[in-house]
């Protein structure tokens, strides 16, 4: 026994690796990659979202077409309402994406880092033959492919139910919308996930960093619309309702609260992207209103520069904290905190 | 062909530190790191050669750890270098780590995937064929005993079997130097006998240069051809067990214990009058005397003692061994401290 294994452990001599460093990111990458699509975490989080997006699309759906039968009026986008409208019982599609897409890239990202290190393989894995940084870009482009596959198969999905409750296809431009819609959401669970790497790099607790990326969930997706109309309400009071000045410099200090948060930056425009009918995202005086062909949709070139800004605020602000992921995990001490 | 280039020496060597043939694969000189006011590591000469097995002895908190994360760069020196196999680990960090093996102390898996597929998840790190790791780890979860757990998650092992499978996990990379920190911490015996014999097969077999860093003296001293004593970031010695501590009893002063069973009290107030003892302690009422003197005044002792009608039940010089400085750093001193230290100052350090 103890000779056999001995041959065993002689058998094989050091045949140096050929190629280290660049294989670092790839097998972060696909182990990272199979930990979420086996992990429960994930099972849960894809499980809730998908439900509840295909519940709302079905309930939108059976809506649509009942009022497609009855009403038997002509609606050019009626596919991208399968998104946007809600009933009664259920918020439409896309409040679910906004709401749960933040969970997953949190679930996806809380312990990217801490958990590393409280299960003590960081520091066998920086003692690899790669470099550094290949561990924390690894993780977040797995976090960021598993979000991509998953929203992508999310909205692909209700789109087929839809095609089979509604029997409307989709034109060529629903599909363009629908497929920038897909894009924007990427990029918005995109930021939370790499939010939630900030947290995971920044605190030692796997729970602390949870629960400081949910906090700022929640502050975002509840309380900082209330809060900002407070604010706006203090800075710029409507005393009366009809001066046009006070009205148009209230809602400006609204509007720009509002887009200090990536949660109401990204559901402007999601409803900029689904209702081709919205023109602008500011307030609206009568005169400019005059001659404008009531309802008339904008084309999607247009509805992209509204928007526009949009998306790099929140390119800019998933950068921001990714960088600052990156540049703590670099610097912090392997041992100790 | 890297394999027989780097083999030759190596068999010159004899596996052994004796011989001068043998080049540095580690080298320290003048190493430092002070985390704010504290010096964790303080000018630190150290030179480990091809073949050896080195134990970096020292009590927890002596700059053990922050000597090995300088070896592999991850922390950067605060003054004075380190080379480890001819590059700078902490400018030139991929070259090392690629021959360099490293088990930290308190190694982690991942408790969800299984042993091979933690080793796996090594070897496509270091850049291995996914046929070339296959057989490899299975080479070595054989060696290391774990061949039958090797498809269950690491959740369900023992310390021992993940202190076994991190000894694999590490050689996975087939390393020319192998770190261990702590690698029996926490482990029972029979598992402390397994991983230690393990290691010096290792040593033995592969010629791999091994640095074990423990805090258990007498378990590491066994397998290491050389030892250094480190504590509060000082490097206190550093040679062969058996040269530190013959230089260690040649340094110090005589000290002769005698046991005289009852007459305690008695013979010590014979032995202090005596000509040459310097003084005497010990534990009179237990019939245990130490007796210091300025040279070998054995004979003395006996004649005095048997003259007045003492038993004389016990004669012997004591030695000081590995132990005593042991005791003395690592266990808070003892009556005898201050000759281990001065003793320990004279070694050639």
């Amino acid at each position: 026994m103890e000779s056999t294994s001995a041959t065993r452990l002689g058998a094989f001599r050091r045949e140096l690796p050929a190629k280290p460093g660049p294989a670092g990111l790839a097998a972060v990458y696909r182990k990272e990659i199979a930990d979420h699509y086996t992990g429960l975490r994930f099972l849960i989080m894809a499980g809730l979202v998908i439900l509840s997006g295909v519940a709302a699309a079905y309930v939108a759906g059976q809506t649509l077409s009942d009022t497609l039968a009855s009403a038997g009026e002509y609606d050019p986008f009626v596919f991208l309402r399968l998104y946007s409208t809600g009933s009664q019982s259920l918020p439409p599609f896309t409040f679910f994406v906004a709401v749960l897409g933040p969970l997953l890239g949190i679930a996806l990202g809380f312990d990217a880092i801490n958990g590393e290190r409280n299960r003590g393989t960081l520091s066998r894995l920086v003692s690899q033959p790669i470099h550094r940084d290949a561990i924390i870009n690894g993780k977040f482009l797995a976090g960021l492919a598993v979000i991509a596959t998953m929203i992508a198969a999310l909205v692909l999905l209700v789109g087929g139910m839809g095609l089979e409750i509604i029997g409307v296809a989709p034109t060529l431009e629903e599909f363009l919308r629908l497929a920038a819609f897909v894009g924007l959401s990427i990029v918005y669970v995109a930021f939370w996930l790499s939010l939630a790497i900030l947290c995971s790099t920044l605190l030692r607790q796997t729970v602390a960093s949870a629960l400081a990326a949910l906090a700022l969930w929640l502050f975002f997706s509840i309380f900082a619309g209330l809060l900002f109309g407070l604010v706006a309400d203090a800075v710029a009071p409507i005393v009366d309702p009809l001066d046009p000045v006070q009205v148009l410099r209230h809602t400006a200090w609204l509007n720009n609260l509002n887009r200090l948060s990536p949660t109401l930056l990204y559901e402007e425009a999601v409803q900029t992207l689904l209702n081709p009918q919205v023109r602008t995202l500011g307030p609206l005086l009568l005169e400019q209103v005059v001659g404008a062909v009531p309802g008339a949709p904008l084309p999607l070139g247009q509805s992209l520069l509204l928007i526009w800004p949009h998306v790099t605020a929140l390119l800019a602000l998933t950068a921001v904290c990714f960088a600052g992921a990156y540049i703590a995990f670099m610097r912090q001490e392997i041992r100790a905190w | 062909m890297v394999a027989m280039a780097n083999e030759a020496p190596a068999v010159e060597a004899g596996g052994g530190p004796e011989s001068g043939l043998a080049s540095a694969v580690i080298e320290t000189t003048g190493l430092c790191k002070r985390y704010g006011e504290h010096w964790a590591v303080r000018d630190l000469n150290l030179t480990i050669r091809e073949g050896e097995v080195f134990g970096l002895l020292g009590p927890n908190g002596a700059g053990k750890t922050t000597t090995i994360l300088m070896l592999l760069g991850l922390t950067e020196p605060t003054s004075g270098s380190a080379r480890v196999l001819g590059h700078n680990p902490f400018r030139e960090p991929l070259p090392v780590k690629a021959a360099v093996g490293y088990l930290p102390e308190n190694v982690g898996f991942y408790d969800d995937m299984t042993g091979r597929d933690n080793l796996l998840y090594t070897a496509r790190l270091n850049g291995l064929t996914e046929t070339d790791a296959r057989a490899r780890i299975d080479a070595l979860l054989e060696a290391v005993g774990l061949a039958g757990a090797a498809d269950r998650p690491v959740r369900v092992y023992s310390r021992g079997m993940r202190q076994r499978l991190g000894l694999a996990d590490v050689l996975v990379k087939s390393p020319r130097v192998v770190i261990l920190d702590e690698p029996t911490l926490g482990i029972d015996p029979a598992g402390t006998r397994e991983i230690l014999s393990l290691i010096s097969r290792l040593a033995r077999e592969e010629r791999v240069t091994i640095l074990i860093s423990s805090h258990l003296l007498h378990q590491v001293q066994q397998i290491c051809h050389r030892v250094g004593i480190f504590v509060r970031g000082k490097l206190i010695a550093h040679g062969s067990v058996d040269e530190l501590s013959q230089q260690l009893a040649g340094g110090a002063p005589l000290v002769v214990d005698v046991e005289v069973g009852e007459a305690g009290s008695r013979a010590r107030e014979l032995l202090e009058r005596l000509d040459g003892v310097t003084a005497v302690d010990g534990d009179p009422q237990a019939g245990r005397l130490s007796v210091r003197c300025a040279r070998d005044v054995r004979a003395d002792i006996a004649r005095t003692l048997v003259g007045h009608g003492l038993p004389l039940l016990g004669l012997h010089v004591h030695t000081y061994g590995l132990d005593d400085i042991y005791h003395t750093y690592f266990e808070g001193g003892s009556a005898d401290g201050e000759h281990v230290r001065d003793a320990a100052r004279r070694l050639p350090a």
